[in-house]
């Protein structure tokens, strides 16, 4: 008998539930033991609540009406969510806030293709704490939850979102072709960005550096001589490098490429690499104006893991065999 | 010297991108002899390079099975994410190589055209394709109905046998569609070879894809765009 069960969702049978729940009790241990509460929230929620959030790329994919005609979405993230709870429940709290959680969300996805429609998050936010040390802060708490976990050759990709849009103003890029090049560069479709670059009429010196800029990434070495108008973000991401304490900064490589499929962010972003997998493991972000919209102004940063993804880089790690390590061992 | 793709994999198409793809490598450097001589070997370690099907370099890329690949926009646009988040190979598009060069059409029988009556008479026309999506979004935007039929082999059997009025096909020279009294109609989009990233690679071997791109910007005889 085959009962079937939606593409992208899964069951978890005990011998992996209890190898996911060492990696989660893991980074329970690490969140708590630095102040962050863990907390729930529903997984069902207003759609009118949730929209007060720039999701862009990642909305919520699935609604239901409720018995009074409400509109319910499933969630798709849990960042939006402790949002809602920070201005409504911790309305007149001191910040900065901690809180952590794990969590599974919803996302919509392409038919058969893989693509887990239901995803396990593990994650942490921090409300009320500004860049730099905030971001710091969220780095660090990154690295040692990975670290407690032990994943080795993992790396973080940091960005800033603002960065390129404030390039693109500054250089006065007709306002019609603002949203196509970002559209490029969040694919890193770098052939995109430079036809549509090419027909926007814009100067030599220009185009140069819209193609360019994103794509410098590496070491401390791509933040020096930035161009003008993205000095902000560059001298930003070194104060924030600057505090890190020596093993998390070595774990770093700036991207000024980097951008996020959700629309929130503000500052500061990052991505989890490992060799042992194809695509990122996790990330997070500034979101200093997301709070705003729920009523109570204040900056913050957050990261959330795939804990599904975690597992497989894990693994991959252990055996020696992952996406690019095999051939890293042979080269 | 060693060549510039020195610890990177690279995923080659067989087929018709293949003898561009070779003398491409060839010009960076890479010994290309077995290669271009043993057509059944799929692995060939010793220069980082896996042979495929040109649809498959973007499956193999995503999953970092392969640092880079080769493949023709038709494929891309056919398998990648037309907008992020919406789906499709999350890969990254680094260069326009020149090569492949052809293009994307909407073909039907010569003489009045019979696409044109089924949309008047019947609302709808029916379209072979091997390219789904592509055609799906083109009548789409061009605010067409259509019933889109998916094979696999020969499009230009379909409307000669009545089961469509039209198809939408790559077309290099025009000879196959030509022969079979197939003019055409519209051109959809122009397609050339493409090199494309995983994601993650594009970070961990940042400076090896970077002196990589150097070096094919710089080779005036592969006709990079």
């Amino acid at each position: 008998m085959i009962h079937p069960i939606p593409s992208g969702t899964r069951d978890v049978l005990p011998e992996e539930t209890r190898e996911v729940r060492a990696i989660t009790d893991t980074l329970r241990a690490v969140f708590e033991r630095h102040g962050y509460g863990e907390l729930y929230t529903p997984a069902l929620e207003y759609e009118s609540v949730l929209a007060r959030a720039d999701m862009a790329e990642a909305q919520p994919a699935y609604r239901v009406f409720d018995e009074s005609g409400a509109v319910l979405v499933l969630r798709s993230d849990m960042t939006v969510p402790i949002a809602r709870v920070v201005a409504t429940r911790y309305g007149s709290s001191e910040p900065p806030l901690r809180f952590c959680y794990f969590a599974h969300c919803y996302r919509g996805v392409p038919p058969q293709r893989g693509q887990p429609r239901e995803l396990l998050q593990a994650g942490i936010e921090l409300i009320g704490s500004a860049a730099p040390q905030g971001t710091a802060e969220a780095l660090t708490m990154l690295c040692d939850s990975l670290d407690a976990t032990g994943l080795k050759d993992y790396r973080i990709g940091m960005g800033d979102a603002s960065l390129f849009p404030a390039l693109m103003a500054s250089l006065e890029v007709p306002e019609a072709a603002r949203g196509d090049l970002m559209q490029a560069l969040v694919r890193r479709d770098f052939v995109g960005l430079e036809h549509t670059l090419a027909e926007a009429g814009l100067s030599d010196e220009a185009t140069e550096l819209l193609l360019n800029v994103p794509q410098r990434r590496g070491g401390p070495e791509v933040l020096t001589d930035a161009p003008e108008p993205a000095v902000e973000a560059v001298t930003g991401m070194r104060l924030v490098h600057e505090l890190l304490e020596p093993d998390v900064a070595a774990r770093v490589i700036f991207d000024l490429g980097l951008v996020r499929d959700i629309g929130y962010y503000t500052g500061a972003v990052f991505e989890v690499y490992d060799p042992a997998l194809g695509g990122p493991i996790g990330g997070g972000g500034r979101y200093d104006d997301l709070l705003g919209h729920f009523g109570r102004k204040l900056p913050a940063v957050g990261f959330a893991l795939g804990v599904d993804r975690l597992h497989v880089a894990l693994a991959g790690e252990e055996r020696g065999t992952g996406a690019l390590l095999e051939r890293e061992a042979s080269a | 010297m060693s060549p510039p793709t020195d610890g990177l994999t690279i995923a080659v198409p067989r087929g018709a991108l293949f003898a561009g793809t070779v003398d491409l490598l060839a010009g960076l450097g890479l010994d290309t002899d077995e290669l271009r001589s043993n057509d059944r070997k799929l692995l060939f370690e010793d220069i980082g390079v896996i042979t495929m099907r040109p649809s498959d370099v973007p499956t193999y890329v995503e999953a970092g099975a392969a640092d880079l690949g080769v493949t023709g926009k038709d494929v891309l646009l056919e398998q990648a994410a037309q907008r992020s988040g919406k789906g499709g190979r999350e890969v990254y598009e680094l260069l326009d190589l020149g090569y492949g060069r052809c293009t994307m059409v909407l073909a039907s029988e010569a003489g009045p055209d019979p696409a044109l009556e089924a949309l008047r008479r019947l609302g709808v026309m029916r379209v072979a394709t091997k390219y789904p999506r592509i055609a799906g979004q083109y009548l789409e935007e061009t605010g067409r109905q259509a019933e889109i039929v998916e094979v696999k082999g020969s499009v230009e059997l379909a409307p000669l046998t009545g089961m469509v009025e039209a198809i939408i096909d790559l077309t290099a020279t025009g000879t196959t569609l030509r022969e079979n009294n197939l003019i055409v109609r519209e051109e959809i989009v122009v397609c050339t070879a493409r090199l494309i990233a995983n994601p993650v690679a594009h970070k961990l071997k940042a400076a090896q894809i970077d002196d990589l791109l150097e070096h094919l910007r710089g080779l005036p005889a592969a006709g990079v765009a």
